[in-house]
């Protein structure tokens, strides 16, 4: 295999990292979700929280991505 | 990609070191100027009734007065005007990066600038907790935990607090290089498949109304990654002023 096409498949590879973002976001705003219901009064006090939980999962699989584009871009 | 690429406008070189005026540099201060003359003129008429300019503007400062009340106290509330410039710096130059037409060049999908916001954050978050707490501000490595689980802590602690700039950084920079890079290869779609002829012309259609999708998705990103790394600065400022006492 040459060394082109062993970086593309590496950079796919790299690129599973979002799965788990992927995962995780929906995690966080389903349960959000769930819990705004059950008591709407309490859910506006933890939309930061929430921004934050959302923010920190996104940046695990950007990092993939981040990889990805450098083993692309070097 | 030909949209991220830096080009000097105006040469410059002292000694070894280039510090040309670049389309960057450019569109920087394009971004200020924008944020400006906008909050300026948004500012200056203090009608009883507010003009449109006048609520946005008014709505903005509310909306991170708020932000900082409610993450770092009223205390934060003294660092109100740095957050406020970081958050309208990072919005205005995200947004302006999304116009067509105009082939803005988007400065914080570059890390070195974004990290350098991030690495300014991040030694102010220092000064401050130093020049509050004096030596007592390294408690922020170590919780209230029993001893045999500081020795596994501390170490922890000092990672995720040196990672800060990287991660705030790498966040907003690898956001709006996703961004931008989705919207180019949509935009690729659009045309080969135009070009294409026959019935592949008819279906480039579809990519084109994901390109607006996208379009819309890419505002609401440019928001709320303005959001976030504004409101993260606050939780950070929260830590260096009260330290794990909340």
């Amino acid at each position: 295999m040459d060394l082109a096409s062993a970086k593309m498949i590496g950079a796919g590879l790299a690129s599973i990292a979002l799965i788990g973002a992927g995962v995780g976001i929906g995690i966080i705003f389903g349960n959000y979700l769930a819990g705004a219901l059950r008591n709407p009064g309490a859910a506006q006090g933890q939309f930061t929280n929430l921004l934050v939980g959302f923010a920190l999962c996104e940046f695990t699989g950007l990092l993939g991505v981040v990889m990805a584009f450098i083993i692309l871009f070097t | 990609m030909e949209q991220f690429e830096v080009k000097p406008i105006v040469p410059l070189h002292a000694g070894n070191l280039d510090i040309s005026f670049t389309n960057a540099s450019l569109w920087m201060c394009i971004v200020v100027a924008a944020a400006a003359l906008l909050l300026t003129a948004g500012a200056s008429p203090r009608r009883l009734v507010p003009t449109r300019l006048q609520s946005i503007t008014e709505m903005s400062y509310i909306f991170v007065a708020d932000m900082i009340r409610s993450a770092a106290g009223n205390e934060g509330l003294k660092f109100f005007p740095f957050v406020f410039t970081l958050f309208m710096f990072v919005l205005f130059s995200n947004v302006i990066g999304l116009f067509p037409l105009i082939h803005p060049f988007t400065v914080t999908s570059h890390i070195i600038v974004t990290f350098a916001l991030a690495i300014f954050v991040f030694l102010m978050v220092i000064v401050v907790g130093l020049a509050r707490h004096g030596l007592h501000f390294f408690s922020i490595f170590a919780p209230k935990v029993p001893l045999p689980m500081l020795i596994l802590l501390v170490p922890i602690e000092i990672v995720s607090f040196l990672s800060r700039p990287i991660s705030l950084s790498v966040r907003l920079f690898a956001n709006m290089l996703a961004g931008h890079t989705m919207l180019y290869v949509f935009g690729t779609f659009v045309i080969g498949l135009a070009t294409a002829g026959g019935v592949l012309s008819i279906i480039s259609i579809a990519p084109l109304i994901a390109i607006v999708a996208v379009t819309a998705l890419e505002f609401l990103i440019a928001f709320l990654q303005a959001y976030v790394f504004a409101i993260l600065t606050c939780i950070y400022l929260n830590d260096a002023l009260n330290l794990h006492e909340h």
